[in-house]
């Protein structure tokens, strides 16, 4: 089957132009704006999108563009960071269950099991809980909700690859463990591990501003999308726009990583390995 | 069969065993003395520790972990700090309003998941096909706490057709009333439960709905499907028969998963339209740092989790016989 081009798969190209913005977004958008995070403006307080304040202001006239810009680098960070986290992780344990296999993969696998027992946010909210709020915390927690998926997935291809006459070859031409796993082994499950987190940043961005959401994030006065979609609601009635645009800007974030997943799957997951080991598709 | 429910059976308890200690473990590692947050700063060396002999927090990790398993088959889960009743009462007072919303938005999710999948595999290619996946990338990528944000704004603010926040008459209840020939109970239980269940069902909606037309089109590629064709069948038969039956095994097969994703969805839910189920419970007890009530609620998500799962794969190997023989 020859691979779909890539010009021809209107998801990456779409997803990957929303992913690319949003980081654009995030490096830049205090820079373009001239407003500080802070900064309040009690004349124009409640503002739709005007020319001088690109997406409006909020209950203090905070210039909103600025404010989401910075949230957007809370919500970006933590979700790589949990994620990539969660892939190292995942990907350790993986490998080795699967290639040892025997009782180490019995028994961690059980383990995987109990964590994949909670419902996905309760688990995160019970850590964070524990822990208490911050972004050190809230990455910790994230990436404890999400490893069991890559250590599914990379443990799944391993298995299949042990038992490969390539995998025997290098056995006999006496290539130590360590480089079958890693130089082998491992370059087979890097498509549906990039495939699982790409779409895994989406969920982590969700999750991160439902906690947020809840109080239980990155604390004010850091501007997170979750907190200012929370304290929005008390305009609701007199000023929806407030909310509006924090909810917005999580589902764009959100929509940008699940459409780059799904066009790259296509590329590098056509077997839909990621697919069959994923549990929470975004929530 | 029989032998297949023993076997998940059997490993259900040590699942069960597992997320008692996962969740004992994260409680451990909470900064700060339990005895101090209860006694506030100021208290005496004396008094804390009293309060910790009280409490059996001077004993060692492994006994306070083989106590509580023993309690848990007592069904003890201790006292709320702050809520001044057993941790068992307290939940048992809003377990009914999680499961009620979550299972109508379960019912909710899945006719309409089920329903638009179809629709998109029959039409695959046309507008309906690009209408309905569009709706489930937006389903998808939509936070479940702007959604219903949006949907309170909408319908409880602007319109003004549905009650913003609470709880009517259980529905269970609501329904006995009715067959008493007073229905107006269950309109107010459900004009409470709309809008909670719609969000919580629209994410859920969108999963299924593309698992559905995966499902569907991979059917109606098949052998069978081309035979009653070749027979002379009806369309409408060959679609809604032969291959709706099939094609609906692996969206029952995630059923149990996507429980699991409401149960945490329920959490944000619950706090947008003070539904006072667990949700909130757990909100207000991770707020107060009420330890033995965040133990006891997080323990109740993952056992009804546990449950629902375990009920779903006993149910789909029943529907698919082929499942007990792997």
């Amino acid at each position: 089957m020859a691979r779909p081009r890539i010009a021809g798969n209107l998801s990456l190209v779409v997803g990957g132009a929303i992913v690319l913005a949003i980081l654009l977004f995030a490096l830049l958008g205090p820079t373009l704006s001239g407003y500080s995070v802070e900064g309040m403006d009690m004349r124009s307080r409640f503002a739709t999108p005007t020319a001088d304040h690109w997406l409006g202001t909020d209950n203090f006239g905070r210039d909103l563009w600025t404010r989401m810009s910075v949230g957007a680098r809370v919500s970006v960070s933590i979700a790589l960071m949990s994620v990539g986290i969660a892939v190292l992780v995942g990907a350790t344990v993986g490998l080795v269950c699967g290639y040892l296999g025997g009782w180490v993969d019995l028994v961690v696998m059980r383990v995987v099991d109990v964590f994949l027992g909670f419902p996905p946010i309760v688990l995160a909210l019970a850590i964070v809980a524990a822990l208490g709020p911050g972004v050190v915390n809230l990455t910790i927690s994230l990436a404890a909700v999400f490893w069991t998926e890559y250590a599914r997935v990379v443990r799944s291809v391993t298995l299949a690859q042990r038992e490969m006459d390539y995998v025997t070859a290098a056995v006999a031409l006496g290539a130590s463990s360590a480089r079958i796993v890693f130089l082998e082994i491992l370059p087979n499950a890097i498509g549906p591990v990039i495939v699982l987190a790409t779409l895994g940043l989406g969920t982590a961005i969700i999750a991160e501003s439902g906690l947020s959401f809840l109080g239980f994030g990155v604390e004010p006065p850091t501007p997170t999308w979750g907190w200012t979609l929370a304290y929005g609601t008390r305009y609701l009635r007199s000023d929806p726009w407030l909310s509006t645009v924090a909810g917005l800007a999580i589902m764009v974030t959100v929509l940008g990583f699940n459409l780059f997943g799904d066009g790259l799957r296509d590329i590098l997951d056509p077997r839909g390995v990621a697919q069959r080991v994923r549990r929470t598709p975004t929530q | 069969m029989i032998a297949y429910t023993l076997r998940r059976l059997a490993l259900f308890v040590p699942m069960v065993a597992g997320i008692v200690a996962v969740t004992f473990a994260i409680m451990l590692l909470l900064p700060g003395d339990p005895a101090v947050v209860l006694l506030g700063e100021d208290a005496t060396d004396e008094a804390v520790r009293d309060i910790r002999r009280a409490l059996g927090l001077d004993r060692p990790w492994y006994v306070r972990l083989g106590s509580y398993y023993a309690d848990l088959l007592r069904g003890d889960m201790g006292m709320s700090i702050f809520q001044n009743q057993p941790v068992a009462d307290a939940i048992g007072q809003r377990l009914g309003a999680t499961l009620e919303v979550a299972v109508v938005a379960l019912l909710l999710s899945i006719v309409l998941g089920v329903l638009l999948g179809i629709a998109a595999a029959i039409w695959r290619g046309t507008v309906i096909d690009g209408g309905c996946m569009l709706f489930a990338q937006l389903g998808v990528s939509m936070p479940v706490f702007w959604f219903g944000i949006l949907l309170m704004y909408l319908l409880a603010i602007r319109l003004d057709v549905l009650p913003s926040i609470g709880r009517g008459d259980p529905l269970l209840f609501a329904l006995g009333d009715l067959l008493r020939g007073r229905p107006g109970p269950l309109l107010d239980s459900l004009a409470h439960i709309a809008m909670p269940a719609l969000t919580l069902g629209l994410t859920n909606a969108a999963v299924i709905s593309r698992l559905m037309r995966s499902s569907m089109l991979e059917t109606l590629g098949q052998d069978f499907i081309r035979t009653a064709h070749a027979k002379g069948l009806l369309p409408p038969r060959i679609t809604f028969v032969h291959a709706l039956r099939n094609a609906l095994l692996p969206v029952v097969s995630i059923i149990g998963l996507r429980f699991g994703a409401l149960l945490g969805g329920a959490v944000l839910t619950e706090s947008i339209f003070g539904w006072p189920g667990l949700g909130q419970l757990a909100v207000a007890a991770i707020s107060q740092r009420d330890i033995p009530l965040v133990q006891g609620v997080v323990l109740s998500f993952a056992i009804a989790f546990a449950l629902v799962n375990l009920l779903v794969d006993l149910m789909y190997s029943f529907i698919d016989p082929r499942i007990r023989f792997e």
